[in-house]
């Protein structure tokens, strides 16, 4: 169900851990809608000198939050800021397409952690403190099953069309 | 590096005597059991011996048991079976929070179909209340169908209470007794049921077949429509090796129940004593004493479930999971939700069944593994994290 490269990031996931006097932390979702992403940043120079994370999820958002934190390291913040969940998935090879809206984050957290360095430099944070952002999937036109992709209202708890259980955002 | 199975709620290893007897038909008959000459009473004559070994399985007689294609084409059998043939009495029908997907998606048909569902909530160990099922109870309830144990927790069902009340209502009684039979005794007389729903693939049976069994006299429309099979209660040529495995599993189960009975419940207490004392932060689910000696619900706080089910793979050691990640669904798991457990806690819990053949070894190896595994996904968890921080 994984591809070989999502499977070798979650048994051996890099740039596990914090960053006890991290520039920069970025926090998106919450273990109660599935998936939590810490993002910590070392900044220098405008580079990413480190990187390091700590998530609660499913094996493809930790393998996430791994590939992230390889392809940021060492990359300005402007290049870093330009990183998508897609490219992420990307690089990972591929994630099970019900997995796509739900754990593939981790773009969202290392965005969160740059604006939260920035807004210390700007003296609109302070250390400590987070930048948290609720977890809000990739917008997509319209509502459509994972399944069948037959067009779906929004709220529907299962496929109009096939009957197929629909995944609480989609 | 030998591999610890222990997700026999999933498939069950065949029985050597269950392998013996599909080998045998496998060779020896390949009839149409519906034909009169010698090759298809050949099978005719398999499927009665397997009849007659499911029967007993269930204190039933052989002609109430019906041959299907497993536990879900019983369960929809079972109750789109009813309601159709009831259609003209009423059509309100009740159950559980709690019940297998087979269950709870067949009634979201018939609310297509202007059916009334009551869907009855559970305690806290999942039990449902017996005076619930009464209160529900209108002029219009064709159908009362609820599980007799619960396949996510194990929490055993007073189906033979519902049972009294259903009788006393005159209202047909369906029991989905897919994660129970073969495992605990169930002898459909002394329940009083009407309907009741197994599979072979739990009790070291073959995948893809199961039977229900209908009590005589019980208003039953077929599913499956064509021919005069099954009694003509179920049309199509019988998958005949698969229930030919299906009887000896049966057979196999009766036989050595009471052995079976006792291996679970000291691998299961040797685990949750084990898991107790060697991991913090752990809640065993399912009812304390009126639960399934063959499983284990554990949910583990701080991390999620699918994560923790892979790691253990590496490990050699296979166990289920009932985290939404890997529900394909997404969606939390609705058993441990309608117990009251918040989603968070519910993302972490694991499923861990034993079948006749593991071992005290076994579950050893398990508890071995288990806290290194648990340890190293709490270690990446930020909620573990703020967690011990206080």
């Amino acid at each position: 169900m994984y591809s070989p490269t999502v499977l070798d990031h979650f048994k051996n996931p890099r740039n596990v851990g914090e960053i006890a006097d991290a520039d920069g932390v970025g926090e998106v979702g919450n273990p109660v809608c599935g998936d939590m992403i810490n993002v910590y940043l070392k900044v220098k120079d405008d580079v990413i000198e480190d990187i390091k994370f700590k998530t609660f999820g499913c094996g493809a958002a930790i393998a996430v939050s791994s590939m992230l934190t390889e392809l940021a390291k060492g990359k300005t913040l402007d290049e870093a800021l330009k990183i998508t969940n897609k490219d992420v998935a990307a690089a990972l090879e591929g994630l099970p397409k019900n997995k796509l809206h739900c754990s593939n984050l981790g773009a969202d957290a290392l965005h969160a952690a740059i604006k939260n360095y920035r807004d210390r430099l700007a003296r609109k944070a302070v250390a400590g403190d987070a930048e948290k952002v609720p977890h809000i999937p990739e917008k997509v036109d319209g509502c459509y099953c994972p399944y069948c992709d037959m067009e779906n209202k929004g709220q529907a708890e299962f496929c109009v069309s096939c009957g197929a259980d629909l995944p609480h955002e989609h | 590096m030998s591999v610890v199975y222990l997700d026999n709620y999933a498939a069950t290893p065949l029985h050597p005597k269950v392998k013996e007897a599909m080998h045998w038909i496998v060779e020896e008959v390949f009839g149409n059991p519906s034909s009169d000459h010698r090759f298809g009473q050949a099978a005719a004559e398999a499927l009665d011996t397997a009849r007659k070994q499911t029967a007993n399985l269930l204190s039933a007689d052989p002609e109430e048991i019906v041959f299907t294609s497993g536990g879900t084409e019983s369960v929809n059998h079972a109750i789109k079976g009813v309601a159709f043939s009831q259609r003209d009495k009423g059509r309100h029908i009740i159950t559980t929070n709690i019940e297998h997907k087979s269950v709870l998606n067949c009634l979201r048909t018939l609310r297509l179909v202007d059916y009334q569902i009551t869907s009855l909530d559970v305690d806290e160990y999942g039990l449902l209340d017996p005076a619930a099922v009464e209160k529900a109870i209108t002029d219009q309830t064709v159908l009362i169908t609820i599980q007799m144990a619960n396949n996510e927790i194990g929490t055993i069902q007073p189906i033979a209470d519902i049972a009294k009340i259903a009788r006393q209502k005159k209202v047909v009684l369906h029991t989905d007794a897919v994660a129970a039979a073969g495992i605990i005794p169930i002898d459909v007389k002394a329940l009083d049921v009407d309907l009741l729903s197994l599979a072979a693939n739990q009790f070291n049976g073959p995948n893809g077949v199961g039977a229900l069994y209908v009590k005589r006299g019980t208003p039953l429309w077929p599913l499956l429509e064509g021919g005069v099979q099954e009694n003509r209660k179920r049309a199509g040529t019988e998958n005949v090796v698969g229930i030919v495995g299906l009887g000896m599993a049966a057979e196999m189960a009766w036989l050595e129940s009471h052995d079976r009975l006792a291996k679970f419940q000291s691998l299961r207490r040797k685990l949750i004593d084990g898991l107790n004392a060697r991991i913090p932060h752990l809640k065993f689910n399912g009812h304390p004493t009126q639960v399934l000696p063959h499983l284990v619900s554990v949910s583990v706080e701080f991390i999620e479930g699918e994560g923790l089910m892979l790691l253990l793979d590496e490990e050699g050691i296979c166990v289920a999971t009932r985290s939404a990640c890997a529900s394909g669904s997404l969606r939390a798991s609705h058993v441990l939700i309608g117990t009251g457990m918040d989603f968070a806690l519910a993302q972490g819990t694991l499923l861990i069944t034993f079948g006749r053949d593991n071992t005290e070894a076994e579950v050893d190896r398990l508890l071995a593994v288990m806290p290194k595994v648990v340890q190293t996904l709490r270690d990446m968890s930020p909620i573990y994290q703020k967690s011990v921080a206080g």
